[in-house]
């Protein structure tokens, strides 16, 4: 179960992710994008995931990543990411509820470079019981 | 000019394993479930299941075509209702189908419409875009 001091408590990211020409066209090739000068829409995920996993698995937060269930996921777009972006990601825990001993939890990433914000990102998250 | 309840042209897209991989090598989602069959069923799935988050990106290649590029998507959402399941040899449709609900100026709202194998994907899929 997650701790509850954890819920509204924001993490800053600590270390930045610089995006590379690769990193956007690997993922466009995989969809079937042809227009490489930006990333795809949903590209931020591969950032502000990982980073969700390594905040949300650590001990002092406790929750069971391997029980994982993806609910629901939005997108507000300030710009397109592009190559040469150095990402730092925070993440918030905005909200967490037990429901049938479901854990439902979301997720707020915020994506900024030079510290203006790129993109946000709201992920729902389900631990099964 | 672009009216509300104007219907977007239906689009198949094609899920099979080898793309779960793709996708997964891209996202770096290497989570079993989207490759292993012993291990989905063990967790209870009823076969391997793609990534939500694949479902998702190809719905928004599919808006980003319609909008003229993946920059003009300025939010984007979805609810993933049911799985798409990606038998072992062979593929499974992705179809696609979208409405104007909204057009002010250059933004377009749009209701997403996502079903694989008959069967409803995505609720409450939504996009905002700006159409040049």
């Amino acid at each position: 179960m997650l701790h509850p001091d954890s819920v509204g408590r924001t993490f800053l990211g600590a270390n930045p992710v610089t995006v590379t020409q690769e990193d956007i066209s690997a993922f466009a090739l995989a969809i079937g994008e042809e227009d490489v000068s930006v990333a795809p829409p949903t590209f931020s995920i591969c950032i502000s995931l990982a980073q969700s996993q390594a905040i949300l698995s650590a001990p002092e937060v406790g929750l069971d990543w391997t029980r994982l269930v993806h609910g629901d996921q939005r997108f507000e777009l300030r710009r397109p990411i592009v190559a040469g972006d150095v990402l730092n990601c925070d993440s918030t825990i905005e909200s967490y509820k037990v429901i049938a001993g479901n854990e439902i939890l979301t997720v707020r990433s915020d994506l900024a470079s030079k510290g203006k914000l790129v993109a946000s990102s709201w992920s729902t998250l389900v631990v099964r019981a | 000019m672009i009216e509300v309840g104007a219907e977007l042209e239906e689009h198949v897209f094609w899920i099979d394993r080898d793309l779960l991989k793709k996708y997964a090598d891209a996202s770096g989602d290497q989570n079993p479930i989207h490759q292993d069959e012993e291990f989905a069923i063990s967790v209870g799935l009823p076969n391997v299941i793609a990534h939500g988050m694949l479902t998702m990106a190809l719905v928004g290649k599919y808006i980003s075509d319609w909008a003229g590029g993946p920059a003009n998507v300025k939010e984007f959402s979805a609810r993933f209702v049911k799985p798409v399941i990606v038998p072992a040899n062979g593929k499974v449709d992705l179809t696609v189908s979208a409405l104007v609900t909204e057009a002010v100026d250059k933004n377009v709202r749009l209701n997403i419409t996502a079903t694989s194998a008959g069967v409803k994907v995505l609720a409450i899929a939504k996009a905002l875009v700006v159409v040049k």
